[in-house]
């Protein structure tokens, strides 16, 4: 208990020392120089790689993944470099323009790099992490003879991600964006041949597109209202935005935030992405790609600073989110989709963290926690399921500690990082959310902060459960599967990564000062504190211990059926239906669909073609018809010819006598 | 450099080079295919070097030539190029040897199992040339135009519904076609081509919009598949509607001119005309109707799922990728210019036709069935975007809206050409019939993917530049039509996505002759789809090269039609008033 107050203190201090708020930056970069020059070899090493193994063919095969490893670890070291290189310069921002991407008369793109603090961060982030999770794929994905083309996605998605965070416009980041998007498509129907795995690809790459057009509304609204889409030119101008058009831009860029982040409504694709192999459920689905959306936002703050509403609404989706994530995360046995539940579930911290003021740096960290023992977690299921025969029914688990230590230890290590235990990573970013959404006061702190803690209490509740089940308790595993621990390739990584889960909230946070590293990126704000930083982490902990301990009663005291049991309550019964989210999009949106398209065939069809058939036989007909005219007796000419003139006098007679 | 006469070079080089083919022997089907693609090689070559010497801040019209044809009615043999039919001329010189390339084996499938005893094989199929020397299916036209009641006849739906033709036989070994005759009509295609983006009198322009179908017509009647005969007089019938149509309102340009001065039919003394607004509004009709039904937009696209089902993959490349484009190009060079009026009357409900059809379109291509009826419903969404941009008014629009013509022809190009290649192999266009194929041929797949998502308009391939011009400059002017096209990206990822998991994806199963094995892509075919591959991408990333001649002419062309960009509305360079 000491050791948590003494935390506590440490938090209050830093908060204390803290200037008191940083405006938010206005689009005044400084041109790169020196090692920073390179910049784009962080995004070509990556890039190359790919190339290599893509166009190199069979003959790349043996050697490749070597070469994917390599360029993936050039790059961090670059990137180290091109860190170190940044944090001694007066400003800490510098950009490179490479080149004039998209001229046409008042809309200039440049394609041009940016590093500042806050993507300098997610570059150490893509690449670490990154790194590790090339290395463990070498020994997860050792026996698939289409090894070559996974490393060769890897490395396309490495850098499209790194084309997002650097990109120094928002075009560049979308096509950062799409890229990502693209890869992740790739890599979960990475075994196409299983038509379910094609479908959830299919699934998260049109979601992903739902949210991809309101990213481009939000671009032409800027260019349409600031001329400009590069970040410097739209910052520059934020504050000559209309409220309503920065309502409209932000509610946009949310909604692209939503698609790729996989938070509400957009967020069932993420479960059903689990398709991939593992390694990619921890790189992309968890630890990187879907927190661009945080990104996005964090990125763009100084147009939500001009709109108060569009930020309130991300945070109401981030709590929604949470809340949602963290309740179908209590009732799945894949222990994969409780992970990806997890991770939407704590993301939705994130987006309700980067909404409040001064506190996007807090979001930060906790995205870099999350991502260090969330990859951590995926990559210990990877070995669990490595060991089972790809099982992943966590009922089909139970007292696995004993055959796979080290995996037990690293999800150990994740577990009490994720639910807060104190001095882990979770406890630090966890709770500095909370402490700011209560901060914000009224009913939007007490609401935001009060969802928080719950949740943290229902996040200590599934984990738990997933913990007991899987490496507790009696075994239940199918005949067939003998467990053992994964070759060090694997464990190596997850070890690594056990260690940023224990140590990174504390170095963040005490050591390294992140938050005053992003200030100028993110902004800061002091604000008066509603109940005392001390009073909220013990609050916290006291309710995630309540979670956890409630798990225990569940899973440990009681024997785990090795089927879900049918007498549930209403809840659970929604929960493990994603609570409905996947009928109502079926219902309201694919059936329908299927039927219009079915309904406009036919009108194309017997529609509009057979309007032109109908044309043709009537003008066919008609001229048959015609034809007949033409007999050839001369008498029915006389007629004709009588009849016509018949007519002409009588019109004429008509004619006078109107007159 | 500028003097020398490089448009008519390129329409002569194919022609010769077509005449050169017909005139050979007959048997000699190699030395025939041979010297068509070194022809379009040399075309290619050809334009490369005109691409260079072309100007972009320089004169309008490049390279022009004007000689006198009929003079008494001041009819002219005039040619030249601006920045936008530069593009088109470039975008023709590389498909044409794509396609020809591609087309190796189409008119004569059997040589291709032979290719290793080549001459053997053109030496067999000698005997059945001479028997059906010049059988290209004129049947239908004939009787057509002899009976009056011919259309009714022709027209009549086959007995296969539409929906379902059956699987495609490979080739009717009764019906031996010739294949020297093939590669001399896709040349003479190839001078039609050139001449009508070159055209810069109004008459010669509606010469080659009307005679440009001929040799189209034969393609897909001669050498198409089951229903080629339908689809080639749909074809026919419906151009010609639209020609006569142009004809009317080109000639009542005429006489405009004439009662101003001297009757001419120069593009550029014709912008100078004043005429007045009703008279703009019907002669806009009559260009406009024949350039929608050549687009095709909608609601004048059904004769474009017949012909691109039905035709030879080669000639759906050229048809839809070119051909097509000369009612866009039409559009953009003659409809604005000439009637600025009618044009921005008429614009906004032409918008409205064109978001209907992106939507309409994209909804189409995921209910069909056969794949190349997919592939033409994709291009209806396709050419609703380019007349988005053309009639949005906008310079980012409009230069979107040529960018996306040549994105189209070589994203859509290199889709037809793949599933070409598919279609070879399974002898059949169904989805259905196929499942899985990535298993075994994951080269056909790969580049079905790239092609794919480059219909969809991925970043990073050239189609999204354009995509995302025309939507960005049609916003700044029409906001709700720029949101409602926008959802048409999303239908595009479902209906490519569908189609790939539909025929790549899931367990392998094939036609029942392949078995388990299907050959994958032969270097041959890599070569045809690899160059529109590599552009894509090029493009995808560095498109400076096509806007930096484009823009200058959309310029010139909002200049004719009496707009300019609308201004940022807030921000620094908004106007004072806020």
């Amino acid at each position: 208990m000491s050791l948590l107050l003494s935390a506590a203190e440490r938090t209050t201090r830093v908060l204390a020392t803290e200037s008191p708020a940083t405006p938010l930056p206005t689009g005044d970069y400084l041109t790169a120089s020196g090692s920073l020059e390179l910049l784009w070899l962080l995004v070509a090493l990556p890039l190359a790689g790919a190339a290599v193994l893509l166009l190199g063919g069979k003959r790349t095969n043996s050697w490749g993944p070597y070469v994917a490893i390599g360029a993936c670890g050039a790059a961090f070291l670059y990137g180290l470099v091109a860190f170190t290189a940044l944090l001694g310069l007066e400003d800490r921002t510098a950009q490179t323009t490479l080149y004039s991407w998209v001229p046409v008369n008042q809309l200039q793109v440049d394609f041009g790099l940016l590093l500042d603090p806050l993507s300098a961060t997610f570059v150490l982030l893509i690449t670490g992490v990154g790194f590790l999770i090339h290395v463990y794929s070498l020994g997860y994905m050792a026996h698939d003879p289409r090894r070559r083309l996974f490393f060769a996605y890897l490395n396309l998605f490495v850098a499209a991600m790194l084309v997002l965070v650097l990109g120094d416009s928002y075009l560049a980041l979308f096509l950062g964006w799409e890229g990502v998007g693209l890869a992740s498509y790739l890599l979960i129907s990475f075994w196409f041949y299983v038509p379910a795995y094609a479908t959830a690809a299919k699934k998260a790459f049109i979601m992903n597109r739902v949210g991809d057009v309101g990213l481009l509304i939000a671009i032409f609204l800027m260019f349409a209202s600031l001329g400009t889409t590069q970040f410097s030119g739209v910052f520059e101008q934020a504050e000559l935005l209309t409220a309503g058009t920065a309502t409209a831009i932000g509610l946009m860029l949310l909604l692209g935030a939503c698609g790729k982040s996989g938070q509400f409504p957009l967020h069932t694709w993420l479960p059903d992405a689990m398709a991939g192999p593992t390694p990619v459920s921890a790189l992309i689905h968890a630890a990187t790609m879907v927190t661009a959306g945080v990104y996005l936002i964090a990125r763009s703050l100084p147009l939500y600073e001009v709109s108060d509403t569009a930020r309130l609404v991300v945070g109401i989706i981030g709590a929604i989110t949470l809340v949602i994530g963290a309740v179908i995360g209590c009732v799945y046995d894949d222990i994969k989709k409780v992970l990806a539940y997890s991770t939407v579930s704590q993301i939705g911290y994130m987006f309700l963290a980067v909404a409040i003021p001064g506190a996007a740096a807090v979001a930060i960290l906790h995205l870099l926690t999350h991502g260090f023992f969330k990859a951590c977690m995926f990559l210990s299921a990877g070995s669990v399921m490595h060991g089972m025969n790809d099982q992943v029914d966590m009922r089909r688990f139970g007292g696995l500690r004993k055959e796979m230590p080290v995996t037990f230890a690293c999800m150990t290590a994740g577990y009490l990082a994720i639910i807060g235990f104190p001095l882990f990573a979770g406890f630090f970013s966890k709770d500095l959310i909370i402490e700011h959404a209560l901060d914000q006061g009224g009913v939007r702190g007490w609401a935001f902060g009060l969802t928080g803690i719950v949740i943290a209490g229902v996040t200590g509740f599934y984990m738990t459960r997933m913990m007991i089940m899987t490496f507790f308790g009696p075994r239940r595993w199918t005949e067939d599967v003998h467990p053992h621990e994964s070759p060090a390739v694997m464990t190596v990584p997850m070890i690594v990564l056990a260690v940023g889960s224990v140590i990174s909230g504390f170095v963040l946070v005490h050591v390294a000062d992140l938050q005053s590293f992003l200030a100028p990126v993110v902004g800061s704000e002091e604000s008066d504190h509603v109940l005392e930083p001390i009073v909220v982490t013990v609050i916290v902990t006291a309710v995630s211990a309540l979670g956890v301990f409630l798990a225990y009663l569940q899973y440990a005291k009681k024997p785990v059926p090795t089927t879900a049991p049918v007498a549930v309550s209403a809840l659970t019964v929604a929960a493990r239906r994603n609570l409905y989210f996947d009928s109502l999009n079926e219902s309201v949106l694919m059936r329908p669909g299927q039927y219009l398209t079915r309904a406009l065939v036919f009108v194309d069809n017997r529609g509009i073609d057979g309007a032109v058939h109908g044309l043709a036989a009537g003008i066919g007909g008609g001229s048959g018809r015609l034809r007949r005219w033409q007999n050839g007796f001369v008498r029915s000419y006389a007629l004709s010819m009588f009849g016509g003139a018949a007519l002409v006098v009588a019109a004429l007679l008509v004619m006078r006598l109107g007159a | 450099m500028s003097d020398t006469p490089w448009l008519t070079i390129l329409m002569v080089v194919p022609l010769v080079g077509a005449l050169v083919v017909a005139a050979l022997p007959k048997g000699r089907d190699l030395l025939a295919k041979q010297v068509a693609l070194l022809t379009s090689l040399v075309v290619l070559a050809l334009t490369i070097v005109m691409c260079a010497a072309f100007e972009p801040t320089g004169d309008r019209f490049q390279f022009a030539q004007a000689y006198d044809w009929i003079p008494a009615f001041g009819v002219q043999y005039a040619v030249g190029v601006d920045g936008i039919a530069l593009v088109l001329i470039a975008l023709t010189a590389v498909l044409v040897p794509v396609v020809l390339l591609a087309s190796w084996y189409d008119a004569d499938p059997e040589a291709e199992s032979t290719a290793g005893v080549a001459r053997g094989a053109a030496a067999r199929t000698m005997d059945s040339d001479q028997a059906h020397a010049t059988s290209p299916d004129i049947g239908p036209l004939v009787e057509s135009a002899a009976r009056s009641g011919g259309a009714t006849a022709v027209l009549e739906r086959p007995a296969q519904d539409a929906a379902n033709p059956a699987t495609v036989p490979p080739a009717e070994p009764a019906r031996r076609r010739s294949v020297k005759t093939f590669f001399a009509l896709l040349l003479v295609l190839e001078t039609m081509m050139i001449g009508v983006f070159a055209a810069t009198d109004v008459f010669l322009f509606y010469v080659f919009f009307e005679a440009m179908l001929i040799p189209m017509y034969f393609l897909i009647g001669s050498y198409g598949g089951p229903r080629r005969s339908y689809a080639a007089v749909k074809f026919l019938l419906y151009s010609l509607v639209g020609g006569l149509l142009m004809l009317a309102a080109v000639i009542g340009l005429y006489v405009v001119s004439a009662s101003q001065g001297e009757g001419t039919f120069a593009f550029e003394q014709l912008t100078e005309l004043e005429i007045s607004t009703p008279v703009q509004i019907a002669l806009f009709s009559g260009f406009f109707i024949a350039f929608a039904i050549k687009a095709p937009l909608f609601p004048f696209h059904t004769w474009l799922p017949d012909a691109g089902a039905e035709a030879p993959v080669g000639g759906a490349v050229l048809l839809v990728g070119i051909l097509d484009k000369v009612g866009t190009f039409g559009f953009l060079r003659y409809c604005l210019p000439l009637f600025p009026e009618a044009s921005r009357i008429l614009g906004p409900y032409v918008i409205v036709l064109c978001v209907i059809g992106i939507l309409y379109g994209a909804l189409l291509a995921m209910g069909q069935k056969d794949l190349k009826r997919l592939v033409s419903y994709t291009s209806v969404a396709h050419f609703g975007f380019i007349g988005l941009g053309v009639f949005a008014f906008t310079s980012q629009a409009q230069t979107g809206a040529v960018l996306y013509m040549v994105n189209h022809g070589l994203s859509t190009g290199a889709l037809f050409l793949v599933i070409g290649f598919l279609i070879v192999r399974g002898r059949s266009r169904m989805t259905a019939d196929y499942s899985g194929v990535a298993n075994v041929a994951p080269i056909l797949a790969g580049t079905f993917l790239i092609a794919g998502l480059s219909s969809l308009a991925l970043p990073g391939l050239s189609t999204f530049i354009s995509e995302f011009l025309v939507l960005i400059g049609t916003y700044t002017r029409y906001p709700v039509a720029a949101v409602l096209s926008a959802l048409g990206i999303i239908l595009a990822a479902l209906y490519i996505l569908l189609a790939y998991q539909r025929t790549m994806q899931g367990p392998l199963r094939l036609p029942s002759h392949l078995g388990e094995r299907m050959r994958d892509l032969n270097l041959r075919e890599v070569l045809a789809v690899a160059p529109l591959l590599a552009l894509m991408i090029f493009l995808g990333f560095y498109p400076k090269p096509l806007t930096d001649v484009i823009t200058p002419a959309v310029d010139a062309t909002m200049q004719d039609a009496g707009v300019s960009d609308p201004e940022p509305t807030q921000g620094r360079a908004a106007a004072p008033t806020r």
